[in-house]
């Protein structure tokens, strides 16, 4: 079900305020893709234009096309609730429902789609859980609240819910950067068995982490404080940690700004 | 720059403290600063007990007087007559009186105070909010005179046509048949305790759903919620147990209520069947009116009727707090 993001020419503002411009790229289905950047350089923005979540912020507006395979996300009449629905998101801190058990955090998007039996709930919660890597260690508590587990655990819950819905893009905004190394080492496992399902697309302020988990990175940068921030250049992973074609990639890689 | 570590003389060996200067120190006490205002404290601290211990003997003596010379049943009497020889008074009537007010306030109050605070915390443009919020504010301010006015002036004059309505469409359920008497009824009171509860309970729940982390709304609109989805899956949950509190709070000056009750309804030491029917009263409202022409005895006897009404109070807080306890792992405040 994975499907190609297609960006060209997105602009993005708060209010008056222009925070990302004219940022076009391609992003190939089945694969893990890395933004990486200095704060306030627009990637987590740029993020969140991908499921328009970032029209919730007030005053945040967009210009420019996103395709989903063929699918403009910003065409006319194209409803962002359903968007939302395609493209799935997970958060920097984890954030379960606090008020609903882990079996219906994991149901939560289910119920929202439509009518399923209860044992095709369980099911699809149960594969959710294992896709997430979570079932042997919450299959006897499922109907715990998910605010009892470890943060690690929560941020797992997360990625089951989302993908209970089998969306065709999984974009993760920083995911690992409220966890232990532990919890780290075990989400950045499941990303690397979830791209043989879904086209993933990560936000990280952790360079070992891009390079560990990515096939594809993004460096986005910003001229001053104040000015948007633009996208330098996106290719190989490989080739953007040996020898990246732009000298402020290199510089940022090898900590010398930013 | 040339920097030399001069070896620095031993710092003065610390005495041991006491156990007992350990625990004042944990406490923040050994300053006399902190030694005066913990006195302070903990003074007033123990004289509100003693002042809250004295006036419930005093209630309790003085309402034990009353109710030991009571020749009915203080419990299940229709009748408030204190003069008589013996006496004969019970608080049937008021009990009824006050729990089906308040009953019928909460129904109405209720659901619209949360249908409002959603409305100005998730649908309204802030523009509009603002002000809305300040006016409700001001409503909560009215002394409870204004609202009893009000209602006897203006509201019991133009529900004529509301009670021939529900008359004719409910009155097949027997308790909200209208059999033409003036609309000073337990009904009316409802209706204008629930005017005078709203802002409270909508000020509150405005404050609980404004207080819910915009992660969780983000979490279910990334889910691909609808905003009323988002308010159903994030918002109501959370946002649970602070509506309860606030319609307790509502429910309290609900019970209370006194001159709001007394200036609207036409009072009577009887049940009626149909709740559009004059007559009844409250706890609150039978004290205003009797108290003043009370003689020593009447006045112990209405105390022994007030102390019923702080029991059911505290009956309801209690019920209200283990419903809060129930869920309290799944609470918001877990997060």
């Amino acid at each position: 079900m994975a499907k190609r993001i297609d960006v060209s020419g997105l602009t993005a503002y708060y209010g008056s305020h222009k925070a990302i411009e004219d940022i076009s790229m391609t992003v190939e289905p089945r694969s893990v893709t890395a933004f990486i950047g200095p704060s306030g350089c627009g990637k987590s923005t740029f993020l969140r234009t991908l499921n328009r979540m970032h029209e919730v912020t007030p005053g945040g507006r967009v210009e420019g096309k996103v395709l989903l395979d063929d699918e403009d996300l910003y065409g006319h009449g194209v409803d962002p609730v359903s968007v939302r629905r395609e493209v799935g998101m997970v958060f920097q801190r984890p954030n379960p429902f606090p008020t609903m058990s882990i079996f219906d955090n994991v149901a939560a998007g289910l119920r929202l789609n439509g009518n399923y039996k209860k044992n095709e709930l369980s099911d699809i919660v149960e594969k959710s859980l294992r896709g997430a890597n979570l079932w042997n260690e919450v299959k006897d508590r499922l109907n715990k609240p998910g605010s009892g587990l470890s943060g690690g655990q929560q941020q797992r819950l997360c990625i089951a819910r989302a993908i209970a819905v089998e969306p065709n893009v999984l974009l993760m905004d920083e995911p690992c950067s409220a966890l232990d190394p532990i919890s780290t080492l075990a989400i950045e496992d499941l990303i690397g068995e979830l791209k043989e399902r879904f086209t993933i697309v990560i936000v990280t302020h952790n360079m070992q982490q891009a390079a560990r988990v990515s096939d594809r990175t993004a460096f986005f940068n910003l001229a001053a404080v104040g000015q948007p921030g633009k996208l330098v250049e996106i290719d190989d992973t490989e080739r953007i940690f040996s020898n990246p074609s732009v000298q402020a990639t290199e510089d940022y890689i090898s900590g010398r700004f930013g | 720059m040339d920097i030399t570590t001069a070896p620095t003389d031993a710092p003065p060996p610390l005495s041991q403290p006491s156990p007992t200067e350990q625990k004042r120190a944990a406490r923040g006490a050994t300053r006399p600063g902190d030694r005066i205002f913990l006195g302070l404290s903990r003074g007033s601290g123990i004289l509100l007990l003693v002042i809250m211990a004295a006036i419930a003997v005093f209630l309790t003596w003085r309402a034990a007087l009353a109710i030991s010379e009571d020749e009915g049943n203080f419990l299940t009497t229709f009748e408030w007559n204190t003069q008589a020889q013996p006496p004969v008074f019970g608080i049937a009537v008021l009990a009824f009186g006050t729990v089906v007010s308040s009953i019928i306030a909460m129904v109405i109050a209720v659901p619209i105070a949360v249908a409002i605070a959603l409305f100005l915390t998730h649908y309204a443009p802030r523009k509009l909010s603002g002000p809305i919020a300040y006016v409700i504010d001001l409503l909560a301010a009215v002394p409870s005179i204004v609202y009893g006015l009000w209602g006897a002036l203006i509201l019991v004059p133009n529900l004529n046509g509301l009670y021939a309505w529900l008359d004719q469409y409910l009155g097949w359920t027997g308790i909200l048949e209208w059999n033409g008497g003036a609309p000073r009824s337990m009904f009316t009171v409802g209706v204008l305790l629930a005017i005078m509860i709203l802002p409270i309970i909508t000020n509150v729940s405005r404050e609980v759903f404004r207080q819910v982390p915009q992660m969780h709304e983000e979490a279910a609109l990334a889910l691909g919620a609808t905003r009323w989805e988002v308010i159903r899956m994030a918002v109501i949950p959370f946002g649970r147990s602070g509506v309860i509190s606030a319609s307790m709070l509502g429910l309290g000056r609900a019970l209370g209520e006194t001159m709001a009750v007394a200036t609207v309804l036409s009072p009577s030491f009887e049940i009626q069947a149909s709740l559009l029917d004059p007559g009844g009263g409250t706890f609150a409202q039978n004290i205003a009116s009797k108290f003043g022409e009370a003689s020593e005895f009447g006045r112990d006897a209405l105390i022994a009727s007030g102390l019923v009404l702080f029991v059911i109070t505290l009956l309801v807080n209690g019920a209200a707090r283990a419903i809060i306890a129930r869920r309290k792992e799944y609470s918001g405040a877990n997060a």
